[in-house]
């Protein structure tokens, strides 16, 4: 049962994505954390009207900020760029650098593109809920703010706080260290970040990783996201990017 | 025209904040410097919200910078015996638990209230909130670390924001490149000027009435 997980490319982990699909994109925004080679693959499928659920909306990558040297990486740029994308979910979709407006900018600024702008903490809470079988949580960020609009309200223990609703999604592509044949996996660095709360929160869960090793390789006091989790484990074509 | 403090010297007096054993989280820019000017004999815990607590200094050297080992502010940290490191989810556990005692942002406006305007403006027609509604909304003190008034001179603390707010009531002291002024329940506190500036100067490029019947000083720097 366990083999089956493996893939052997990253078209192939990527091929039955549909028009129309809700995919989570893991890592925060530096190279060594976004799961590269599965967008790139995408934006080779040309799947479209795509919902996208990430912290950003591709607003690095090409500027190399958040990789050593400047060199520049992908992102969820590329599918934006693509006219692959309907929607992005997430709680920075414009460039980093107001004077190089990225994608996503041109084409809200068209009305092509739509935006659900999600404070960082209450998305990663939001998944993190989806994940666990949770509708959703009451927390005090945004209250006052554009963010509360259409939200329901109520305090406890003395304080505002407003209604959110869990998130879920079709696929999540995650960016981890080290996968064994079972799907367990362990990050390296700051890789966590929202790589480990979203393959709980998806129907499937799809893994680059740099390297895969046989079951009972990993330590098991050292796993951080349970095999049981991942779906699709691909591993980093020797040509790609990293 | 007056001389002003540079952005560093801008975050050495926002460091001086810090309390010892203080947990911090700093935002991009000039907040990003205060790490530098922890003051001597004091230690702090640096988090940042894409996963490690208790890292070190940017890297002197490119040769010791290490792809895994960068915070959110794109920038690569030194590890440091004790670091820690984790999800999303456990990271803003951290900030939204009351975990995080201090960050220290940018600002595009402040008002006489502590509200605070720093992930857009109407012009731009987009913005960037980030985990600053976390920070802002959850941490025990938000200290600015910002230039006082815009590049074309503009006024940036103010009665009221007029762009869209990150957090309201939620700033503690402002410490600018003329300035410290702190968030009271009173109002707006001038408790320090740069050297050579007067409280009047001050407020004449500060749009509220600022307290100065309680002693102004001269920043210690």
């Amino acid at each position: 049962m366990a083999m089956k997980k493996i893939v052997s490319t990253p078209d192939v982990a990527v091929a039955d994505i549909f028009d129309g699909a809700t995919i989570m994109m893991g890592g925060f925004g530096h190279a060594v954390d976004r799961p590269q080679n599965l967008i790139r693959a995408l934006a080779k499928n040309r799947a479209k009207n795509l919902t996208i659920i990430s912290n950003s909306a591709g607003v690095a990558g090409k500027l190399g900020i958040g990789s050593l040297g400047g060199k520049p990486f992908i992102d969820e740029e590329v599918l934006i760029e693509n006219g692959q994308v309907k929607k992005v979910i997430c709680s920075v979709p414009a460039s980093l650098v107001m004077s190089k407006p990225n994608a996503f900018e041109r084409l809200y600024k068209q009305g092509k593109i739509e935006l659900e702008y999600v404070p960082q903490g209450t998305l990663a809470e939001r998944i993190r809920a989806g994940g666990a079988g949770l509708g959703g949580f009451y927390t005090p960020t945004g209250v006052g703010t554009l963010i509360e609009k259409g939200k329901e309200k109520r305090t406890i223990d003395g304080k505002e706080m407003i209604f959110e609703f869990s998130l879920k999604a079709d696929y999540a592509f995650i960016r981890a260290y080290k996968a064994d044949t079972m799907g367990n996996l362990i990050y390296k660095g700051i890789m966590r970040s929202f790589n480990a709360i979203m393959p709980k929160a998806v129907k499937v869960a799809i893994v680059e990783v740099e390297e895969i090793v046989e079951t009972g390789e990993l330590d098991p006091e050292i796993i951080i996201t349970p095999g049981i989790f991942v779906d699709r484990i691909v591993k980093i074509p020797r040509e790609g990017n990293s | 025209m007056k001389e002003r403090l540079s952005r560093e010297v801008i975050a050495l007096r926002a460091a001086k904040e810090f309390f010892d054993g203080a947990v911090v989280n700093l935002g991009g820019g000039i907040p990003t410097l205060a790490g530098n000017f922890v003051p001597e004999g004091r230690t702090v815990i640096l988090h940042t919200e894409n996963g490690a607590l208790g890292f070190g200094p940017v890297p002197s050297s490119e040769s010791e910078a290490q792809p895994h080992w960068m915070g959110a502010n794109g920038l690569p940290f030194l590890p440091l015996p004790g670091m820690c490191l984790f999800d999303h989810a456990d990271s803003f556990a951290m900030i939204r638990g009351g975990h995080v005692d201090i960050t220290v942002l940018g600002a595009l406006q402040v008002s006489e209230k502590g509200d605070l305007a720093n992930w857009t403006f109407p012009e731009r027609g987009v913005g960037n909130i980030g985990g600053a509604m976390d920070l802002a909304f959850c941490c025990k003190q938000v200290i600015i670390a910002m230039e006082h008034n815009t590049p074309a001179g503009g006024l940036k603390i103010l009665k009221e924001c007029t762009y869209p707010i990150t957090a309201p009531r939620c700033v503690s002291v402002i410490v600018t490149d003329i300035a410290v002024i702190r968030v009271t329940k009173a109002g707006l506190l001038l408790e320090e000027v740069a050297p050579g500036w007067t409280a009047g100067e001050v407020q004449a490029l500060t749009e509220p009435k600022l307290i100065v019947d309680r002693g102004v000083r001269e920043m210690e720097l």
